[in-house]
């Protein structure tokens, strides 16, 4: 019991992330696999900011008589990654728009198909 | 069991039950709304971690921006997607066995929230003790996003900012230019048009409060960045692109773009003129800590405006692009 409470956060991020993989693999339409780059992605953070919490802290905003805080760093690091994940979800989309101009489909198995022919 | 892990398991076992949501609906629109109860769920879950900067990001992307470029995407894309019901055995052979390998190695990882976790152990405790002497400001997240680490922070504004360009160049044509300009999507709901017209100026000013307060409390550029391009975003939404441009003058939103980050790049140069490395605030006025004040409002200043243009010029690039749709 006392390993699953120590670990559940981090488990939650792995199924999250399966499920998230398993989308991006398996499904053929495109809109859904960038979906599921965008949930694999925040598991990623999940796991990030999981990792740097610590127990009895606060949130990492100085002030006298507080000794324990979480661990900034993490913080740091995943809310640029959220603006920036944006950003590229975006040139995805816009990809994606074009390539249903051109193909009439935005189904992978369909445009490999008319790629072959 | 004390109630923030109570929490923590009701969110975590939330996201997981949407992200099945997801993976099983084959209506689009179903899974992009999902994906936004997905953004807001996960930000709710980092203020239970006290990731506060992180969850204000969070809640303006993930539950706000995402989801309405990935709509207007489908309303180019068609909203249904083929073959729902496929199940891929060999895909799901593989990355279940991944998941079962992740699991396996997790068990290696130190305890949740343990205080001998390294994480905790090398540069995090050098930020949250020394950060008050040599940079001056509560808020450690902002020290090390704008200080400390403020030569990752210049790299993150440029890819921004690049993949901002990227969009306009896939998405722009001159052919959009002739094409009547469609009705505001959702012009047409009086309820939401009043209550959008109450809402933009408080969201507005709340922005700069964020933009600004970033040093005290939780915020900065990034956060402001995203909610102020909200809600000029929600303004074009209720009014159209049309009445917005009126209002907004794209031609100095895409100089604006480059602006923030130049402004970054700027400060940079100044510091490296002054006889300090580049990027290194002490030299930009006589006590170091002024410097370093002076420093962070100047790139935080530059990242929120890179970043509200960027988000602005990301919706108006897809909102543009409808135009063409029915000619071809």
């Amino acid at each position: 019991m006392e390993t699953v409470a120590s670990l559940f956060n981090y488990w939650v991020v792995i199924v999250l992330m399966t499920i998230a993989l398993y989308i991006i693999v398996a499904q053929h339409n495109l809109i859904k696999k960038v979906i599921g780059l965008n949930i694999f992605q925040t598991s990623i953070f999940i796991f990030y900011i999981s990792v740097g919490n610590l127990e009895g802290g606060t949130a990492p905003i100085l002030k006298e008589g507080i000794d324990d805080y979480s661990n900034p760093l993490p913080h740091v690091l995943i809310l640029t990654a959220i603006v920036v994940g944006i950003a590229t979800t975006a040139l995805a989309l816009a990809l994606i728009v074009r390539i249903r101009e051109d193909y009439g489909t935005i189904e992978e198995n369909e445009i490999s198909e008319r790629d072959r022919t | 069991m004390n109630i923030d892990l109570a929490i923590d398991l009701a969110l975590l076992g939330l996201l997981v039950a949407t992200a099945i949501g997801v993976a099983r609906t084959g209506d689009l629109f179903a899974a992009v709304m999902l994906t936004g109860i997905y953004g807001l769920l996960s930000a709710s879950f980092f203020v239970v971690m006290d990731a506060v900067d992180v969850a204000f990001t969070e809640a303006a992307v993930g539950a706000g921006i995402a989801p309405l470029l990935m709509f207007t995407t489908l309303a180019m894309t068609g909203r249904y997607q083929q073959n729902p019901k496929f199940i891929s055995a060999a895909s799901l052979a593989v990355v279940a066995a991944m998941g079962v390998l992740l699991i396996y190695a997790s068990l290696d990882m130190p305890a949740f929230g343990s205080p001998d976790a390294p994480a905790h152990l090398y540069v995090a405790p050098r930020y949250l003790t020394q950060s008050m002497a040599e940079i001056g400001i509560p808020n450690a997240v902002t020290s090390v996003l704008a200080s400390y680490r403020g030569f990752d922070t210049l790299g993150e504004v440029v890819v921004i900012f690049t993949a901002g360009i990227g969009v306009i160049a896939i998405l722009y044509s001159k052919r959009i230019e002739g094409q009547p300009e469609r009705p505001a999507s959702m012009h047409q709901h009086r309820v939401l048009r009043i209550v959008g017209k109450i809402l933009i100026p408080p969201i507005l000013i709340f922005a700069l409060y964020v933009q600004f307060h970033g040093e005290y409390g939780p915020g900065g550029g990034f956060q402001a960045g995203v909610i102020f391009a909200a809600a000029l975003i929600l303004y074009s939404m209720l009014f159209g692109v049309k009445t917005a441009k009126k209002v907004i003058n794209y031609a100095a939103v895409r100089l604006l773009a480059a602006f923030g980050v130049l402004l970054y790049g700027a400060t940079g140069v100044l510091s490296l003129f002054a006889g300090q490395n580049f990027l290194d605030y002490d030299a930009l006025a006589e006590d170091p800590v002024a410097g370093q004040h002076a420093g962070i409002l100047f790139i935080e200043l530059g990242v929120g405006i890179t970043v509200a243009s960027v988000m602005l010029l990301l919706y108006f690039a897809f909102a543009d692009r409808q135009r063409l749709e029915g000619d071809d």
